[in-house]
C-alpha cells in the first residue's frame, strides 16, 4: 500500500504550484504554472484571480501524475499564498470584479497619504505601520474605483478575500481567510483577532464583503472541485507557512526566507508583540486555541537584485552566476548598493529612498558591483536582526534559511558573518509548502503533535561565523552611510 | 566517410544567418533565408535554442545567437550546475539518509561545487569548494570513468597513498574505471579517509555531455552489504537523481 500524503499548494507571486509531502516531510511530486504579471501603468502589478484559479485546477492533477499518486492519496490539502494580494469577487457568479491588485502595487500611495492623520490609530489596533504594503488600501481604492463594486459589496453581493480565500471559496464554497492573512490586511486587531470596527470605519469598508477569520489548522470546508471530498484543512500566509515549515515553534527561534525578497520573522510565543524598531508584529499561527505571535522584517529588494543585474544589466547570464562574478575579487572593493528601488522597508520605511551605488572610484569592476549585490541581502538582513534584538530583548542566536539565495554559498557565509550568528539551511527548501502542508496535516490527524514536525527538521548546511569583528563593524557602518544616501532621492510629483 | 548529416548543416546555416544579422530574425525570415520549410526551421531553430545556443527575445519571439556559444571554451559553471542540482540532492539525502557531493572536473581534482549533510543532526562542516583527489574518492573516479577528455589520462595521475585502499597502481585503478563504466556509476570503499566510502553517477546534460558527478558519502558498511555489493536500492536511486540534475541542467 502507498502512503497517504498531504498537498500543499503554495500560491505565490510567480506562480502556483502543488507539492505533495509524506509524514516524514519529504516531497513526492510537484506541479508548477506560471501566471500573467500585468503592469498596465508604473506602479500597478496586478493578477487574473481567475487565472491562478485555473492554475490550481491545472498543477495539483499534475503534482499528481508526478508522484504516481490519485486523488484517493490526499489526505487533506494546505494553502500558503502572496499575502496582501487584495480580490473582489461576486457572489453569485464567482467572478472576479477587478483584477488582484498584489502586493508589489504601489498605486495606494495616494489612499495611505490621506489616512495619515488616522496612522496611530492604525498602528496600534493592526499592528502595521502605514504603508501601500498591505491589502485594506487595496479594497478602498477598488471601492472608490471599481463600478458598481461599493453598491455590491454593501448589499452582500461582492465579496473580499487575500489569495488563500479566493481558492478556499473555489474549492470548497466557504467565505473564510485565515488568522494570518487576516492580520495582513490592516482591518484585523491584533490583539482580539477579529476585524476591527473601528478600522472597517477609517477605511470606509462594508463589512459584509469579509471573510470568517479563520485558525490555521482546521477544516474550513470539504472540496467541491479538483480534489472532491478532500478537506482544506491548512491556510497560512506565505512566510508564515515557511515559520512552520522550519519548525519555528519556540520563542526566539528564528527564519530567513530569502526569494524576490526577504521575509525574516522570529516566534515570540503567545503574548502580542510590538515593535519600537520599525518591524511588523503579526501572527505566526493559530493552532486549536493558541495563538503564536510573531515579528517580522520584511526586505522589499534581496534576490530582485540579482535578477536586475541579469536581466537590466546582462552583467551575469544566469543568477546563480553571481557566485561566480562574485568570487573573482576578494571583497567590494569599497563599492555598496543599497537596493531601495521601491522605497525602504523594514527597518526603515522610507517610501522616498531610491537606490544608490556608492563608494566608486577606478578601481570598482564588475566582480566588486556583484559582491556589492550580494552583501546587500547580507547587510539589509543585518538590520533587522539588529531591531529584531532590540525589541524582543533576546538576541537572535541561529537563523534558519530557505529560498533560493541559499543555493548561494558566498552569500550565506555573508550573513553568517555579518549577523555573526549561526546560519542553517534544512535539507528541502520547500519550506513554505511544507508550512501549508503541516498545518492541514496537524489538523486532521495526520501529524500528532508539533515534535513529530520538529523531528522531521534536518540540517542540509551550515554556516559558521569567521569574519573579523572589526571589519564587521567597519562595513556595518559603511553599511548605514550607504543607507543614509539612499533617502529622500524620490520627490512627490 | 558517411555523408554529410543535413540537419547538423542547416543548423549551422541558422547560426551563421543569425551571426550575419544586425537584428533578431523571426522565424519567417530565418525559413525564407535558407529556404527551408517552417516546421523544419522551427524544430531546428527551437533545438539551438534548447540547448542554449540560440536565445529569444522575449517580447517579439525572434531569435539571435545565444551566450551559450560564447560560453563553449568554458563549460558549464558550478554554480549553476549547483542551482540545478539543489532540490534533487536533498531529496537524495532524505531519502537515503547520507551525505550528498556533486563534483567537476578542475585542474586534476574533483572540485565539490555542493554538499549536503547527511541528515542525522551530527556535526559536520559544509566541504563545498574542496578539491578532492580523482582516483580515490567515488566522484573522483565517475569523472575519470565518464568524463576521460575533462579529466588528465590515468597515467598521468598522482595515485598519492591516502588509505591502505587507495589504488596507486594504474592498472588497478583502470580495472576499477572499467567495472565503474560496465554497471553505469563509480564506487569508492575507504579509499581516501578509512571507513568512508561513496558511490557516484555522472550527470549528463542533453545530448550526453557529462557535466560533473554527483554523489553519496557515508561509513562503508552503511552503503556496501555481503560481497561488497551497494545497498539496494541505493544505485537506482543515485542514478535516477543524476539524470533528474542532468534534465535540469542547460548547458
Amino acid at each position: 500500500m502507498t502512503e497517504r500524503v498531504i498537498a500543499a499548494i503554495d500560491q505565490g507571486t510567480g506562480s502556483t504550484r502543488c507539492l505533495l509531502f509524506n509524514h516524514a516531510g519529504r516531497m513526492l511530486g510537484v506541479g508548477q504554472r506560471e501566471h500573467r504579471q500585468m503592469h498596465s501603468q508604473p506602479g500597478y502589478a496586478e493578477h487574473d484571480a481567475a487565472e491562478i484559479w485555473r492554475n490550481v485546477r491545472w498543477v495539483v492533477p499534475e503534482a499528481l501524475r508526478a508522484a504516481g499518486l490519485t486523488a484517493d492519496d490526499i489526505v487533506a490539502v494546505g494553502i500558503a499564498n502572496q499575502r496582501e494580494t487584495t480580490v473582489v469577487w461576486d457572489r453569485h457568479t464567482g467572478r472576479p470584479l477587478a483584477r488582484a491588485i498584489t502586493w508589489q502595487d504601489t498605486r495606494t500611495a495616494g489612499e495611505v497619504a490621506d489616512l495619515a492623520h488616522a496612522a496611530a490609530e492604525i498602528t496600534a489596533v493592526s499592528g502595521l505601520p502605514m504603508a501601500s504594503y498591505f491589502a485594506a488600501p487595496r479594497l478602498r481604492w477598488l471601492l472608490d474605483h471599481v463600478p458598481g463594486l461599493r453598491a455590491a459589496a454593501t448589499a452582500g453581493d461582492a465579496l473580499f478575500g487575500t489569495m488563500e480565500s479566493w481558492l478556499i471559496w473555489n474549492l470548497t464554497g466557504k467565505h473564510v481567510t485565515d488568522v494570518t492573512n487576516a492580520s495582513r490586511t490592516m482591518l484585523m486587531d491584533l490583539a482580539t483577532l477579529c476585524w476591527s470596527d473601528k478600522l472597517l470605519e477609517i477605511f470606509d469598508i462594508p463589512r459584509q464583503m469579509l471573510p470568517e477569520i479563520r485558525g490555521n489548522a482546521e477544516v474550513y470546508g470539504t472540496c467541491t472541485a479538483v480534489l472532491p471530498g478532500v478537506p482544506v484543512a491548512g491556510a497560512l500566509g506565505d512566510q508564515q507557512a515557511a515559520l512552520v515549515g522550519q519548525a519555528c515553534f519556540a520563542p526566539g527561534e528564528t527564519k530567513c526566507t530569502y526569494g524576490t525578497g526577504a521575509f525574516l520573522l522570529t516566534n515570540t510565543g503567545s503574548v502580542r508583540p510590538s515593535s519600537t524598531h520599525g518591524l511588523i508584529p503579526t501572527v505566526g499561527y493559530r493552532f486549536g486555541d493558541a495563538t503564536v505571535y510573531a515579528l517580522e522584517g520584511a526586505i522589499a529588494v534581496t534576490g530582485s537584485l540579482v535578477q536586475w543585474l541579469r536581466d537590466s544589466l546582462g552583467m551575469i547570464p544566469t543568477a546563480a552566476q553571481i557566485e561566480t562574478l562574485a568570487s573573482t575579487v576578494p571583497d567590494n572593493g569599497g563599492c555598496y548598493i543599497v537596493p531601495a528601488f521601491s522605497g525602504l522597508y523594514s527597518p526603515h520605511w522610507h517610501p522616498d529612498a531610491r537606490g544608490v551605488l556608492v563608494g566608486l572610484t577606478s578601481f570598482i569592476g564588475r566582480g566588486h558591483v556583484a559582491r556589492a549585490v550580494l552583501e546587500a541581502t547580507g547587510w539589509q538582513t543585518r538590520e533587522v536582526v539588529e531591531a529584531m534584538n532590540a525589541d524582543s530583548g533576546v538576541p537572535v542566536r541561529r537563523l534558519k534559511v530557505d529560498g533560493g539565495m541559499t543555493a548561494n554559498n558566498l552569500l550565506m557565509q555573508f550573513v553568517a558573518d555579518v549577523l555573526d550568528v549561526t546560519v542553517e539551511r534544512p535539507l528541502g527548501s520547500e519550506a513554505v509548502s511544507l508550512g501549508a502542508a503541516y498545518a492541514a496535516g496537524l489538523a486532521v490527524g495526520y501529524w500528532p503533535d508539533l515534535e513529530v514536525l520538529r523531528a522531521n527538521w534536518h540540517r542540509a548546511a551550515v554556516w559558521e561565523p569567521a569574519m573579523e569583528p572589526a571589519i564587521r563593524d567597519r562595513e556595518r557602518e559603511n553599511w548605514g552611510r550607504a543607507v543614509d544616501r539612499s533617502y529622500g532621492w524620490a520627490r512627490p510629483d | 566517410v558517411p555523408g554529410a548529416i543535413q540537419s547538423i548543416e542547416r543548423a549551422a546555416a541558422v547560426l551563421r544567418l543569425l551571426g550575419n544579422a544586425d537584428r533578431a530574425l523571426g522565424l519567417h525570415e530565418l525559413a525564407s533565408a535558407l529556404d527551408l520549410p517552417r516546421p523544419t526551421a522551427h524544430g531546428i531553430v527551437r533545438t539551438l535554442y534548447a540547448v542554449g545556443l540560440v536565445d529569444q527575445d522575449p517580447e517579439t519571439a525572434r531569435y539571435l545567437l545565444g551566450d551559450g556559444l560564447l560560453r563553449l571554451h568554458r563549460g558549464l559553471d558550478g554554480h549553476d550546475l549547483r542551482a540545478a542540482a539543489m532540490n534533487w540532492a536533498d531529496s537524495l539525502a532524505g531519502s537515503t539518509g547520507l551525505a550528498v557531493v556533486l563534483g567537476v572536473s578542475d585542474h586534476g581534482g574533483v572540485r565539490l561545487v555542493h554538499h549536503v549533510f547527511r541528515p542525522d543532526g551530527s556535526a559536520q562542516q559544509v566541504r563545498t569548494g574542496q578539491t578532492l583527489p580523482l582516483h580515490a574518492t567515488a566522484v573522483g573516479k565517475c569523472l575519470l570513468a565518464f568524463a576521460p577528455t575533462a579529466t588528465p589520462p590515468v597515467r598521468e595521475l598522482d595515485l598519492a597513498r591516502w588509505t591502505g585502499r587507495t589504488c596507486t597502481e594504474v592498472a588497478a585503478l583502470d580495472e576499477h574505471l572499467a567495472v565503474a563504466r560496465q554497471r553505469g556509476w563509480a564506487s569508492s570503499m575507504g579509499e581516501y579517509t578509512s571507513g568512508v566510502g561513496g558511490a557516484a553517477a555522472p550527470v549528463r546534460s542533453g545530448g550526453g555531455l557529462v557535466v560533473g558527478a554527483i554523489g553519496v558519502v557515508g561509513p562503508v558498511e552503511e552503503l556496501f552489504g555481503r560481497g561488497e555489493r551497494l545497498r539496494s536500492p541505493l544505485a537506482a536511486e543515485l542514478l535516477a537523481t543524476a539524470d533528474a540534475v542532468g534534465h535540469g541542467v542547460s548547458a
